[in-house]
Parts: structure tokens; sequence; C-alpha cells
């Protein structure tokens, strides 16, 4: 039991920490990209600038606007931090290193990160803005279209194993780590990912070009800083997810623990993450949607279907 | 498709460039000559004040900051009494230096003007005017105009005829 | 109505007017110079070109200029055609080959015709390299600047100033490409109108010199619709407001009133506006032993309103609004007209007579197209300015009626048809104490004293209605003088009677309603004008109160402890042994006032007052025409309209009804209920809710500039701008753009029209009227029934008497007002005082030009250098009034010498 406080305490430690961190990270790398230098005063390589953001978040004016829904327009943030950190409750960050090692950890996830969608909603909704409004429809679509596409690919994953257990899953791969049988099934499932926590290029809710900042335009202070850690979390989230199922999780050569392995190929996950912002536009809101259900949907699919067939045929 | 990870990779081979920040304050960018910074109310030639008080920058002015009153000083020349610009609205634009008939005043290659105190942003004519022709040497209004001031009378000015004798009918 | 065809689409257009006007009045943008709507076309700009086309075939057409051609039927032009345009455009470059370099130091720029023609005709380029012509310039007074090199030689200016308002010192000089337009000698430009050119002159060459003083762009200045304070004419005039100033006053074009002009009192006397005299905070004195000093000024006059004790005096220069409040406040039988003796007889006689008879009262524009005039006593040039402007109007029209059909010339020809009339004119007859101006126009002037021009008066009437007394005893050239008026009126259509209080004489007041009131009767259209002092004289007797003598008298029986003063020195209304005699015994002098004068010197309490730039108000004019003025301005000091003192102090009081008002709407719609006469005043303009596609209408134009700096150095943070709970104005530049309605206009302005020229974008069609409507509305109708109440009892003649003169008053355009002469410019032309004597008079009391005269009136000693003048007859004496320094002498009156 005692282990169990240390291992939860020790996942949320780290990974609040990992999404303070990113702020830091993020800021640096996209500045490395773009020839700048990024955040380099406070301390160490501009380190402390974490602490100052998040000073500064504390400080802010913690503003309810008059016209707002109250009760949602408080709750909304925390349901996306929540949901998330729930996610990580079924990740295997190495053997024996697990919150709660579920059978149907994979569902768990799945179920999890659509309840992601209701804090965007509900933070659009309650702000009673017309802008905030718009991001809030848009995320919802967003989110729930390519959720089905990222279920889809997954079941490509499970087939594979045959297990819905992701410690289970990790454990098949050890001759061949599943992205290259499942390639296809990868890049829907790294395309959907980064649809479902809204990141560029795939901001669309937030679209500030468009929608000031979407569906959070009326958030401020540590409110909005819920919904930014959420949003890191995600990445981290998905990056873990993309880890566990494609790239063998803990498992590496044994010169390295294999938490260690876990952390090294989440962390080129969230570089790539931050590679796509770097380089790529936003598509248009349609283009989206379009993409999602006429190319994805199909493919996903049929990646499904050809992966039960080969399994069947191989074992018939 | 293809585009996006050729552009990925080409994005991705930035980290290996030359960074382009200039480490400010230690390292100074050099600005060029119609940076639009600092504005100034520059002089003739002279050493007349340029500005004959014509309000065009005012009316130019999309934030409405400045402000000013013109009068005319015993030679007959035009100036403004006060000249006020509220350089905390101030969005550096240029529109009152382009409007300027005159090259009185002149946005100048120089930001450091941060305050503390919002109230400082004010400058009066006394922090404006400077002691130099700016970027355009040379150019002397009263040259040009018609009207004329002392030591310039009707007929002084460039390409003008001396002022026609109305008691005469020659041809 | 013709049809003409302009670029291919048909329109109904006026027969009648030429093609410019009609391009005007349909809103199509066609440059032009010389062609003004009130003073005609001569085709000397070459501005207005269009091309012309015999029929859809043509498709060559020919260049014609639009101001020379009438509209015809099924004419076809193009004012958008090539030819057209480059012609218009290279006109407009010609003109600039010798235009200076100036619209930076130009008081013109920004609302300049030339600009904005230049622009409408895309000449966007010099292309000329040579040498320019120059001029040197002339003093031309303290009103006017002049900058001769700007001249594009249009004519308009002489063409206004000798043609149309008979000026004599202004004209065309030198020849060819040197021609000037100035005077023959530097000095002040002596027409009553020269402030005109300023708005006449498309250019820079004469711009308004008082603006100069504090100059502010047309684009900067914060203006509302007002009304002149000048007189009792009620000039519609723009005013212009910044950084707390008055900087500028502008004509508002009324085409029931004054048209496209001002007189300079009225444009050049707002300066009292900005005078150092203002008085801008509330001052209470106190006794030595007085302990309630620093409770709120409105509590210190609450505890002076005794009941029946308090008296109230109005004023004939204070709105309709203050006015009626105080009456409301003191009550009807404490409330007193603060007016002399005399001109209260006199204004109180008009309108009874406006009233009660059957002859309507003319206004300005009337009076322009009568087409006989008399004038009985009346100097209008300086009783009432802008009447001596319609008069000539009315003279110089008359002969062009008659010629246009022997030459078949539309009458806008203008050239041609002042060539055809030559010096022709209408019949005009004035008969006054001495000569006036416009003598040089009159078929016949005569000059006698006050009562005899009232026998003449009452001799024409006996000639022109047999029930009319015959006057006994008039010499023979009296009774020559009155055939030959009383032949010329028989045969006028729509003549035009003048008097008014110049002539100090009750008597020729009604004269001149037996006159018109005879011509009536034998059913001519006959018109009557009486001028009044001030620019609500009329509104303030229509109101209605006791005399102020009965408030002295009334001191002076102790029943009168406080006396609220509204607006209004009393040193101008009483001699000065009353005015004494008066503030010796009252315990409490309230005065509400904008200038310190003698009677705040008496005052125990000073509530600053607004003046017509800081009020809202309505004034009513002599023709009965009530009209509203507007707030320019809201000033960052106690200064507030006095009705709104007045209703604050009925709240302090508790009053029953006034308690209940507070704004201006509800004052006026009081007023409306209250009083019979006042009925309608409520729909004088928009009511303060009143909005244009739910926005109010801004008082700055779009391009105001400098809003976040003009107090930056007070506070960077801007104040939040004042609101207007009165009106339905905002003192910003948000709001609605367009055109609003025609009472509430607060500037000129349209797309591509700066200059005062865009008046024409307002009017139905080029010089007629508003497009809702010319604002103002007569409070006052002729009562027709049948039974005209003529005046029978015919004065005696006066004549001389030994040892005695008679003084009657003589006005003065700048000086006889109050208000205008804190103006520099018109304190540098008001005359010294003096006294006018005739030289057989001046032999007897042995004194010649110049002595000085003493002579005692009523215990007050005068002493006047003497001006001699051979028009006034022997036996009488004229003196000026109000002038500054002249401590007044009631006129007419016999003294002693
Ligand atoms: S730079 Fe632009 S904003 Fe600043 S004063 Fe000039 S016109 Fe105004
Ligand atoms: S535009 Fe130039 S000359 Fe005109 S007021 Fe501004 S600074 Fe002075
Ligand atoms: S007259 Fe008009 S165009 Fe000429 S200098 Fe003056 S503002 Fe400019
Ligand atoms: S002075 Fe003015 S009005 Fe007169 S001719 Fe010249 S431009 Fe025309
Ligand atoms: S307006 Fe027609 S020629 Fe001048």
């Amino acid at each position: 039991m005692i282990n169990f406080w240390w291992i939860i305490g020790g996942v949320l430690f780290a990974l609040l920490n990992t999404a303070a961190g990113l702020i830091w990270v993020e800021r640096r790398m996209l500045a490395l990209w773009q020839d700048r230098y990024g955040p380099n005063r406070a301390g160490p390589f501009g380190l402390l600038v974490v602490l100052a953001d998040t000073i500064k978040l504390f400080f802010k004016e913690d503003w309810i606007p008059p016209f707002a829904d109250k009760v949602v327009f408080v709750f909304a943030p925390g349901v996306v931090m929540l949901s998330v950190l729930m996610s990580f409750v079924v990740i295997p960050f190495a053997p024996g290193i697990i919150v709660a090692d579920l059978n149907i950890g994979l569902l768990f996830f799945l179920a999890m990160s659509s309840l992601g969608v209701y804090s965007v909603v509900l933070g659009g909704w309650a702000s009673n803005n017309k802008y905030a409004l718009l991001g809030a429809m848009r995320g919802a679509s967003q989110m729930i279209s390519y959720e089905v596409f990222m279920g889809l690919a997954l079941m490509g994953v499970v087939v594979l194993s045959g297990s819905f257990n992701l410690g289970e899953i990790v454990e098949a791969q050890r001759k061949v780590w599943f992205v290259i049988p499942q390639f296809i099934g990868f890049l829907i499932f790294l395309v959907a990912g980064v649809a479902e926590t809204h990141r560029l290029p795939f901001d669309i809710p937030e679209a500030e070009s468009e929608l000031v900042a979407g569906f959070h335009s009326e958030y401020s202070g540590m409110k909005f800083g819920m919904f930014f850690i959420g949003e890191y979390l995600g990445v981290t989230l998905i990056s873990g997810m993309l880890v566990t199922l494609y790239f063998g999780g803990w498992l590496g050569p044994a010169f390295l623990p294999p938490v260690l392995w876990f952390v090294i190929k989440t962390f080129a996950f969230i570089m790539l993450f931050i590679l796509f912002r770097a380089s790529m536009p936003r598509p248009r809101y349609d283009q989206l949607m379009e993409y999602g259900w006429k190319v994805l949907f199909p493919l996903s699919i049929l990646n499904l279907m050809v992966t039960a067939a080969i399994k069947l045929w191989l074992n018939s | 498709m293809f585009s996006l990870v050729r552009s990925m990779w080409l994005i991705f081979l930035h980290m290996f460039h030359k960074r382009e920040t200039f480490q400010y304050p230690e390292q100074k960018a050099p600005l060029p000559a119609r940076w639009r910074g600092r504005i100034a109310l520059t002089r003739d030639p002279d050493g007349g004040e340029r500005c004959v008080g014509c309000y065009l920058c005012a009316a130019a002015c999309p934030v409405d900051c400045i402000s000013l009153q013109a009068t005319e000083d015993e030679a007959g020349r035009r100036y403004p009494e006060f000249f006020r610009i509220n350089f905390s609205r101030c969005i550096f634009c240029g529109f009152c230096e382009e409007a300027c008939p005159t090259y009185a005043i002149q946005l100048l290659p120089d930001f450091e003007m941060a305050e503390y105190n919002r109230q400082n942003l004010v400058y009066e004519k006394k922090d404006l005017l400077i002691n130099s022709e700016g970027k355009y040497p040379g150019y002397n209004y009263y040259n040009v105009a018609g009207i004329a001031i002392r030591g310039k009378d009707k007929g002084d000015a460039q390409q003008e005829e001396p002022p026609v004798d109305i008691k005469s009918l020659i041809p | 109505m013709p049809i003409i065809h302009i670029d291919n689409k048909a329109y109904e257009v006026k027969e009648g007017k030429n093609l410019l006007e009609a391009c005007l009045s349909l809103g199509l943008n066609l440059p032009y110079f010389c062609w003004h709507p009130a003073l005609g076309a001569v085709g000397a700009c070459r501005q207005c070109a269009v091309k012309v086309f015999k029929d859809e075939e043509d498709k060559k057409g020919k260049i014609i200029m639009s101001c020379m051609e009438p509209v015809k039927d099924q004419l076809r032009l193009s004012i958008d055609d090539k030819d057209a345009r480059n012609f218009r455009e290279h006109v407009i470059g010609w003109l600039m080959t010798n235009h200076p370099h100036d619209c930076a130091v130009c008081d013109e720029g920004g609302s300049c015709h030339l600009q904005d023609m230049t622009v409408m005709t895309g000449h966007s380029y010099r292309d000329y390299h040579f040498t320019k012509r120059t001029y040197n310039n002339q003093y031309l007074g303290p009103f006017l600047n002049h900058e001769m090199n700007r001249c594009i030689q249009c004519y308009r200016c002489v063409r206004f100033y000798k043609d149309f308002a008979g000026g004599k010192d202004l004209d065309v000089f030198a020849a060819h490409n040197h021609v000037y337009f100035g005077r023959q000698q530097e000095g002040t430009l002596e027409s009553e109108f020269s402030g005109n050119l300023a708005e006449i002159c498309p250019t820079g060459v004469f711009t308004d010199k008082t603006l100069k003083q504090h100059y502010t762009r047309k684009w900067d200045l914060t203006s509302a619709a007002s009304v002149c304070q000048g007189c009792g004419l009620g000039c519609n005039i723009i005013a212009g407001e910044r950084y707390g100033a008055v900087r500028q006053i502008t004509n508002r074009f009324n085409g029931a009133v004054n048209g496209y002009f001002l007189c300079d009192r009225g444009r050049y006397g707002y300066e009292f506006v900005n005078s150092k005299q203002r008085i801008k905070t509330p001052m209470v004195y106190h006794g030595p032993l007085d302990k309630a000093n620093g409770i709120p000024v409105l509590q210190h006059v609450q505890q002076r309103m005794k009941p029946g004790k308090t008296i109230g005096i109005g004023s004939p220069r204070a709105s309709l609004e203050s006015n009626a409040v105080l009456k409301e406040l003191v009550g009807a039988e404490n409330f007193y007209l603060g007016v002399s003796a005399a001109d209260h007889d006199l204004v109180s006689l008009s309108l009874k007579i406006l009233q009660q008879g059957p002859v309507r009262s003319a206004s300005l524009q009337d009076a322009a197209a009568a087409d006989v005039v008399l004038i009985l006593g009346e100097d209008v040039t300086n009783t009432a300015p802008m009447l001596a402007l319609s008069v000539r109007q009315a003279i110089r029209r008359i002969p062009v009626a008659e010629v246009i059909n022997q030459i078949h010339m539309p009458a806008w020809q203008d050239a041609a048809v002042r060539e055809a009339v030559q010096d022709n004119k209408g019949p005009l007859y004035i008969l006054n104490v001495q000569e006036t101006k416009l003598d040089e126009l009159a078929k016949g002037a005569y000059h006698t004293a006050p009562d005899n021009i009232a026998r003449i008066g009452f001799g024409v009437s006996h000639l022109l209605s047999s029930k009319m007394p015959e006057v006994k005893g008039m010499s023979e050239q009296g009774k020559a003088i009155a055939g030959e008026i009383a032949a010329v009126l028989k045969t006028a259509k729509n003549p035009l009677i003048i008097a008014g209080y110049g002539g100090g004489s009750e008597a020729i007041i009604k004269a001149a309603a037996n006159v018109a009131w005879s011509l009536h009767d034998m059913g001519i259209d006959a018109m009557l004008t009486y001028t009044v002092p001030e620019c609500n004289s009329a509104g303030l007797e229509m109101l209605g109160g006791h005399r102020l003598e009965s408030a002295v008298d009334r001191a002076l029986n102790d029943e009168a402890e406080t006396v609220i003063v509204l607006e209004n020195d009393l040193y101008r209304r009483l001699n000065q042994h009353r005015a004494e005699q008066f503030f010796g015994k009252v315990k409490d002098v309230i005065l509400l006032d904008h200038l310190y004068n003698p009677t705040a010197e008496k005052a125990t309490i000073i509530l600053p007052a607004g003046t017509f730039a800081e009020s809202d108000g309505t004034l009513v004019n002599n023709e009965g025409r009530a009209q509203r003025f507007f707030q320019v301005f809201s000033p960052d000091s106690a200064v507030q309209e006095s009705w709104r003192w007045l209703l604050q102090i009925a709240n302090t009081t508790g009053h029953a009804t006034l308690s209940a008002l507070e704004h201006l709407d509800d004052v006026v719609d009081h007023i409306a209920r209250s009083y019979k006469v006042f009925e309608g005043i409520d729909t004088l303009a928009p009511h303060a809710g009143f909005r244009i596609a739910g926005q109010k209408v801004p008082r700055e134009p779009h391009r105001f500039s400098g809003r976040t700096a003009m107090q930056a150095n007070v506070n960077v943070s801007e104040p939040r701008p004042p609101q207007d709970m009165d009106t339905a104005l905002s003192f910003t530049m948000e709001g609605y753009r367009g055109e609003p309605p025609s009472s509430m206009i607060p500037f000129f302005w349209a797309p591509g029209w700066n200059s005062v020229q865009s008046v024409n974008k307002f009017q139905v069609e080029t010089g007629g009227p508003l497009h809702d409507g010319n604002p103002g509305r007569r409070l006052i109708e002729p009562h027709v029934n049948g039974h005209t109440p003529f005046y029978t009892e015919v004065p005696e003649p006066y004549l001389p008497l030994r040892e005695h003169l008679l003084l009657v008053p003589l006005y003065h355009i700048f000086g006889s007002e109050e208000l205008s002469i804190h103006t520099p410019g018109i304190a540098e032309r008001i005359p010294a005082p003096y006294i006018m004597l005739h030289s057989e008079d001046a032999k007897r009391l042995q004194v010649t030009e110049g002595h000085l005269l003493h002579f005692t009136d009523n215990g007050h000693h005068y002493t006047l250098p003497v001006i001699v003048n051979d028009t006034l007859q022997e036996g009488v004496a004229g003196i000026p009034v109000g002038l500054p320094g002249m401590q007044i002498s009631e006129a007419p009156q016999l003294i002693k010498v």
C-alpha cells in the first residue's frame, strides 16, 4: 500500500514538473528552430522563467467575467487537468511502476480522453462570449471526430497483442515494436493525438488569429494556467501512449533502467510535437474535418480490417 | 504531404543556424536611419523652428496624440505656441512625419524612452525640439512659400518675381 | 419641368436655372469658383466646364461653361466626359501656376474651396516650373487678413463687396495677369459686411483675422448651431470652440433669415466669451461679521430668498428659458423686465402692432423681395445691419426684374444683367434724423426730428386711406415727400415698411403701422418690419412682466429686499441716479451674468452664467421667429446656463413646479405648455432623446485631432468626455456622420467639400431652403378680421426751442451693443463719445467741431466733444447710445443747455 502511494506521488510529481518544464522546453526549442535564443535571462539557461511564469499566473487577477456562468466557468479548467491526469493512471512507466494495472487500460484511456472535450465545451460555453463559444464548438466536433479514428487505429494494436491491458501490450512488443506492423495505425494515432490535444497545427479551437484565444478567451490567472498545464499534460500523455503502444514502452537495451527508456522515448515524441508546431501551418476548419472523415476514417477502417485479416490468416 | 515533411526537416536544420537575436541591452541593434522611433521637431538651416503649426500632423495621427496651438511671432513666422505628443498613445506609425509639409516633425532611430510613470511620456515642445535639421538638411519652408517674413519679403522666395506694381498698366 | 440628360441619365430639373445650379442641386459634384448662389454667374473662372451634345447621335459635343448655360428641355450634357475633365484639370493647373506654396500657413487650409476643387479635378502634380507672380498685401483693418498671392482672379470679392453689399472701398486694380483685389490705399474696410469676404473668397486671400489670433483648423473645432447675439434679427451662426475658447463664428445658412451672410458685429463680436472679465466662479460677498463662509453658494442664495420680498429682473439678452424660469421662481407679480423704459415702450408697442394688426412681419429674406421700401426713423445699417443688406438686395433686384424681360436673360446672368440695369435702382424712401448709409440708394431721403418723421408717416397714410386723419400744418417739403411716397406705394405689390427702436419714438412706430395697414386695406400685400434692440427683446416682451421703473419704486418703498438680476447691467437700463438709489436700497443683489460689469460691483452673490456658447436656449427675433441655439462646448469651470442655476435655486427652496424640471426639454416643454404665445417652441429642434441610426449628432468633425493629447499635460489618462443631457448633440466626434436635422447642423461638411461651399449639399436646391426646412418657427402671425386698429392721434410737429436741444439716440454697429465691444477688433472701431449738432446750433452755443460741450441732465453732468452735421434738423442733437465711457443719457428727451 505504501508503495502504491509512493508511485502515485512520484508520478504526479514527475508529471506536473514535466508539464511546467515543458513551458520552458517548448519556448527554447521553438526559438532554436527559429534562429533565436528563447528565454535565457532568468536563472541558468533561462530555466527560472518557469518559476517566473508561475508566479505571474498566480498573481494575475483571477477575473470571472460578470456575464459568465460562474460555477461552470470555474469548474471547466479543472476537468481538463483531471481527465488527463486520470489517463496516466493506466500507463506503465516500467514493470511495476503503474498506478492501476487495469486489464481494460486502453479503454480507460479512451474514456478519459473523451472527457477532455467537456472542459473545452464547458469553458467556451460558460464564458458567454462569441469567440469562446465558436472555439468550443470547433473543439467539440474536432475532438469527437478524431477520437473515432484514434480508437479505430488502436484496435490494430489490440488485435496484434490480443489484450487491452497496456502492460501486456508492451510485453507483446518484445520481438518487434508495433510501429513496424502497425505503421499506418501509428500515423493515424499520431495525427489524431495532435488533434485530440488541439496542439498546432490543429489548434483550431484556439486559433488566435481568428478567435482571439478561442474557448479560453475569457480566462486569466491560474484558471488559464490550468488549461495551459492541461495542454502540456496532454502532449506528454499522447507521447507516452505512442511510446507504450508502438515503440515498446519501457523496453530497450539493459544498460539503462526501463523507466529511463520510457522517459527518453516520450521526450523524443514531445520534441516531435514541438517541431510540428514550429513547422506546420494551421489548416482551415473544414479542411480538418474533411481530412478526418474522408481520409483518416477510411484508412483506419482499412488498417483494422487488413490487420485482422492477416492475423486471422496467420492464426488459421 | 511530402512538402510537410520537407518543411519539418528544413526547420529542424535551423537548429544549426546562426542566431539572429541581438542580446539587448549589452548589444545594441544597429537601427536604419529611417527607423521610426522617438519624434523630434527639427530646425531650419538658419536655426529657426521649422514647424509652422499647420496641424496636419495632428490631423494625420490615427491615435490623435498630437496637439498644438499655432501662433505667429513678430517676424511673421508661424510657430507652435505649445506642441504636445502623448507618447503613451503614439504607435510610431510615422504618419505625422509624412503629413508634415515643412519636414519639421521627424521620427528618429531611438526607441529607448520607456518610463515607469506614464505621465512622463507626455512630451512638450521643449522635450521635442532639437537643434538639428534631422534627416532633411538644407530645407527651409519659407524659401518656397509665398508669405513674407522678416528678412524675406515678397518676391524673395525661390522662383518668385518681384511684386507687381499695381499702378502700372504696361503690358 | 424640363428633363436634361447628364451622362446619359435623365433628370428632371427646375426651369430658369443654369446647368451648374441644376447639377449641384442634383447632388452631383461639379467644380466652380466664380459662380455663387447669391451672386449669380459671370463665367470668369472657366472651371465649371461640361460637354454638351446636340442630340443622341452627337459623339463629339462641345465644351461650354455650365454656369452660363440655361437649362433646356432634352439637353444632353456630360460632366464625366474625358475632354471636359481634362479641360477642368488644366484650368486648375493654370490657376495654380502662380499659386503660392502656402497651404501650411494659410488660414483657409482645411476649409479651402480651392483645395477642394483641386482635389476634385484631379490636378495633383504641378507641371509649371517657371517663376511665380507676387503681390504686396494691404492692411485692411482688424477683421480681415489680406494675402493677395493666393488670388485666382474669380472676382467674387468685388462682386460681393461692391455690387451686393454696396461697399465703395474694395476694387480691382491693374491689368492683364496683374489684376489686384484690394483698396486704393491701405486702410480699414468700411463696409459693415466685409467679414463675408472670408467666406465668399474661395481662397485664402481674405481670411478672418480674429481667427488668426488663436488659429484653429475647421476640422479641429467643436461647433454647434447657434444664433447671433448681436442684434434683434437672430441671424443663424455656427460657433466653433477649441481649448475652451470660442475661435470663430461662421455663417449658418438659413433661407428665411440671413441666407449666406452675416454682418461684422455678428461675425466678430464673439470674443466676449473669451474675455478676461468673464465670471468663472460663484462669488459671495462677505461682510466682516458674516460667519457663513464655506457653505455652498446655493445655500447662501436660499437664505436670501425672502418670500414676498424677492424680485427678479429679466433680460433681453438672456434666453427665453432663463427668463421664464426666473419669472416662475420669483412669481409673475415679482418679475420685472430688465429693459429701459424707452425700449420697453417701443418693443411692446411693436409687438402689439404685429400681433393685433393685419400686416405680417417680414423675415430678412421677405424683406429682400420687397418692391418698395420705406424706412421711418431708422438707421438700419447700425440698428439691424443685416436688414440693410436685405434692403440693398430689394433695391437691386427691382430693376433686374424689369430688365430681364427686355433683354431675355435669366437673372443669374450677372454681368449681362448688371450691364442692362446700369444705375437703376428700386424705390427706397428714407426718413431719418440724420443721413444714413442707405441714403445713397434712396429715391428720396429726408432728415428731420422724430415727431416730424411720424407726421410725414401719418401724412402718407392719410393719402393712402381717407380713414386717416389729415395732418395739419405740414411743411411744403413734407407734403411733397409724403405725396411722392404715397404715389409710389400705391403702385407697389409687396412694399416693406421699416421702423423700430432706432427712432426712439412711439409715434414713428404707429405711423409705420398706419402706412402698412392702409396699404393692406387697399389690397396691397404690405410687410412690416420693426427692429428690436437685443437678441431676445421680443421674447422677453412676449413673456411679459412689470416695468423696471416699478421695481425701483418697490425697492424705494421697502417692499423688496433681494433682487435676482438675470444677465443684465442695470446701469445700461436705468439712469445712473435711479440705479444708485435702487442698489442703495435693496439688501441683496444676486447676479447671474457672464461678464464683470457695474451691476456686478453691487452684487452680494454672483453666479457665473453661460454665454450663448455655453448654453442651450431659445431666442425670439424681431420677426417673432423663435430659434434654438445650442451649447458649443462644456466649460471646465462652474459656468452653467442661467436657467440651470435658477432651477437649482428652485430646488433648494423647494419650488413646487420648478423642482420637477431638470433638462432643457423639461423647461422648453413647460414654457410651451404654460404660455399660449410660446406654443410650439418645443418643436424647434429634436428632443434630447433624438437619435439617428441610434446615434447622437457629433459636434466635432471626423478629422478632429488631438483627443489623446489635448489634456495630457494635466493628466495622461483622458477624462471621460462631457455628456450632453440637454440635446441630441454629443461633445465628441462619435456619432452619426450623415446629415442632421436642419435645426441642429453643427457644421457644414460633405465628402470632398470641406469649405463653406458644402452648404450646397444641405439644400433642396442651390440657394434654396435646407433639406428639412429652414429652422425656426414664427410665433407671431397677423390678426386679420377686417378691422384695422388705426392710430389717429397725430403728434405735434417738433419746433426748435430756444436754449433747448432734443437729444436723439444714434446707434453704432460697433459700440452700441453691450457684449460685442469686448472684442478687441470691434473695440478698435468704436467711435469716441460725442454729441452731434447742427451748425446753426453749434454757432448758437459757440462751439465748433471738436470743442467740448457741457450740459447737465437729471443731475448728471456730461462733457462731450462736438461733431457738426447739417443733416440733423436744427434744435436736434444726436448722442451715441451705449458706447463705453458714455454714461447713459436717456434719449429722446429735451434738455436745456
Ligand atoms: S507616429 Fe503615428 S501615432 Fe505617433 S504621433 Fe506620429 S502619427 Fe501619431
Ligand atoms: S505637420 Fe509639421 S509644420 Fe505642421 S504642425 Fe505638424 S510639425 Fe508643425
Ligand atoms: S488658398 Fe487654399 S490652396 Fe491656396 S494656400 Fe490657402 S489653403 Fe492652400
Ligand atoms: S481675392 Fe478671392 S474672391 Fe477675390 S478674385 Fe481673388 S480669389 Fe476671387
Ligand atoms: S463657375 Fe462657371 S465659369 Fe466660374
